[in-house]
């Protein structure tokens, strides 16, 4: 559905000695995404997940590289290619002179949808993600996680096949963030296609059918977070020691165990999880 | 194309509508001033050609108030662009991107054609002679184009209030009393004149003036003032098409 070749993006920023310097954001990416599938991208702030995004929604262009969708080059056609996108921005970008229901009615004139159309689907997305008596209110007199449910309800409005939520869960308590990953399954199993960055680590474990892992504007490697599980060992033993703290990885419970009753130090064992396989992709300096 | 237009100025609208009575009472207050102070203090003592120094003035604030008002309608565009980013709505919409330019222009003509009829209708109160035409209306549209199209070019280049507020300082100020409102620009030294002359407000101050006098209409001003729309209009474009950058 989605196929990214060599996507390289730079910018100019000043150095610590006020030189202007090039900055390599995202470098030499390339990556495809499966029609129906949730598609984490993931890594830690700064990888260049935002501009990769920014890139796909032609919010900025690539310095160099291809994106395709449906085969078709983003070149070509893009405003036929907007039309099957919806976003969700990391920030909140509500127009703070518009109502929630006037906001939601832009984004469906931007999309050309008619007047009766828009009525319908701006009532249905805000019962959707319980905001239904919202409508009159301005955008600022939310809270933090209705704000980013009103987001998602918007970028749904015009029934976008392929919907990309940059952070959505972002500064969010745990059970808005719940209630969010809910939603985000539900448009999955209706068929949309969710592309997906975050920093969260459980995050991409409990949503993604696939992840990739990108660190400094790098794929480091993509896959589903079983297989990054399993290419590790399925169980995990942690300890403290002298040298600080250390875990090894085992394809069984009773290795585990046998290689903890070994240790001098009391061990922990545990299921390996995606965390383990990111930190051991991106170096164990770099955690998230 | 006419449909994205429309909804960008769609959105204007239902923002000025709900502010309306406040829209219009605030631009009440500087014609107002300057009706007072020129018109009737200053004013009285002071023979313009055949007319009384009241209709002289009346076309001239017309022209700096549409100056003003249609500038500054865009230039909130920058909060909105650097702080509440609402502006990626409409850049990862299905629409052409100079749909946008030309349906905030269209929007910020609305509020410069609405201030300048708080003026006509306060100096006609004043008991100012105008003989407003449809050329008369078209200088005032052609002048609010060129104005919003630097408000939107501010909007886009400058990364802060203070910014913007240089460019009203440095460039709007010193025209707004330079260029043949208050008093002709032929008393100007003529180096200083022929900078003066260039400007597009003094283009359309004469125009207003001439037409409103029923004097002969100078072709070349409206031509230099098309010029100045036109040349507005490709730098907006391309101030916009850089945000992608």
């Amino acid at each position: 559905m989605i196929k990214i070749q060599g996507l390289i993006k730079e910018f100019q920023v000043k150095n610590k000695d006020k030189k202007t310097v090039t900055k390599r954001a995202v470098d030499n990416l390339s990556l495809h995404v499966k029609p129906g599938e949730i598609f984490g991208i993931l890594g830690p702030n700064g990888a260049g997940k935002t501009t990769t995004i920014r890139m796909l929604t032609m919010e900025t262009k690539p310095t160099l590289g291809e994106i395709y969708y449906n085969g078709e080059s983003i070149k070509k056609n893009p405003l036929e290619i907007k039309k099957l996108i919806g976003v969700v921005p990391q920030h909140i970008n509500f127009d703070n002179d518009l109502t929630v229901g006037e906001n939601m009615e832009l984004h469906g004139r931007l999309h050309h949808m008619s007047s009766e159309k828009r009525k319908q689907r701006i009532q249905e997305m805000l019962d959707f993600v319980e905001l239904g008596d919202t409508i009159n209110r301005m955008p600022r007199s939310l809270s933090g996680g209705m704000k980013r449910r009103l987001l998602i309800a918007r970028s749904l409005i015009h029934e976008p096949k392929i919907l990309f939520m940059d952070e959505p869960t972002v500064a969010l308590d745990p059970q808005v963030r719940r209630r969010i990953w809910d939603l985000i399954r539900a448009l999955a199993a209706k068929g949309t296609t969710v592309i997906i960055t975050t920093h969260y680590i459980e995050e991409a474990e409990a949503l993604c059918n696939r992840v990739a892992i990108v660190n400094k504007g790098k794929l480091i490697a993509i896959d589903t977070p079983e297989a990054f599980c399993k290419s590790l060992g399925r169980i995990t033993v942690e300890w403290d020691d002298a040298e600080g703290h250390q875990y090894q990885f085992f394809e069984s419970r009773q290795e585990a165990a046998a290689f903890a009753g070994t240790l001098e130090h009391g061990a922990h064992i545990r299921r390996t999880n995606l965390e383990d396989a990111f930190i051991e992709l991106t170096g164990r300096k770099e955690g998230v | 194309m006419l449909q994205d237009i429309c909804t960008v100025f769609w959105r204007d609208w239902v923002v000025l509508k709900r502010r309306l009575p406040k829209f219009i009472l605030s631009r009440m207050v500087a014609p107002m001033l300057y009706l007072v102070a020129f018109g009737w203090g200053l004013g009285r003592n002071i023979q313009v050609g055949s007319g009384s120094y009241l209709d002289f003035l009346v076309p001239g604030i017309m022209a700096l108030n549409s100056m003003n008002i249609s500038y500054n309608s865009l230039t909130p565009l920058c909060t909105e662009r650097i702080y509440h980013r609402s502006i990626g709505e409409y850049i990862i919409a299905p629409m052409h991107f100079n749909a946008f330019i030309i349906g905030k222009i269209l929007a910020a003509v609305l509020r410069g054609l609405i201030s300048s009829a708080i003026i006509m209708i306060l100096a006609l109160a004043f008991g100012a002679n105008l003989n407003i035409t449809p050329l008369f209306v078209g200088i005032l549209i052609l002048n609010c184009i060129i104005f919003a199209e630097v408000g939107f070019f501010a909007a886009m280049k400058m990364d802060s209030y203070e910014e913007l507020s240089q460019v009203n300082t440095y460039v709007l100020l010193p025209m707004s009393f330079l260029c043949g409102t208050f008093f002709s620009t032929r008393t100007l030294p003529e180096v200083f004149r022929w900078f003066i002359d260039v400007l597009p407000l003094t283009h359309t101050s004469y125009l207003l003036r001439g037409i409103s006098t029923q004097s002969p209409v100078a072709l070349e001003s409206v031509a230099v003032l098309a010029v100045y729309a036109i040349i507005g209009f490709i730098l907006g474009n391309k101030a916009f098409r850089d945000q992608l950058k």
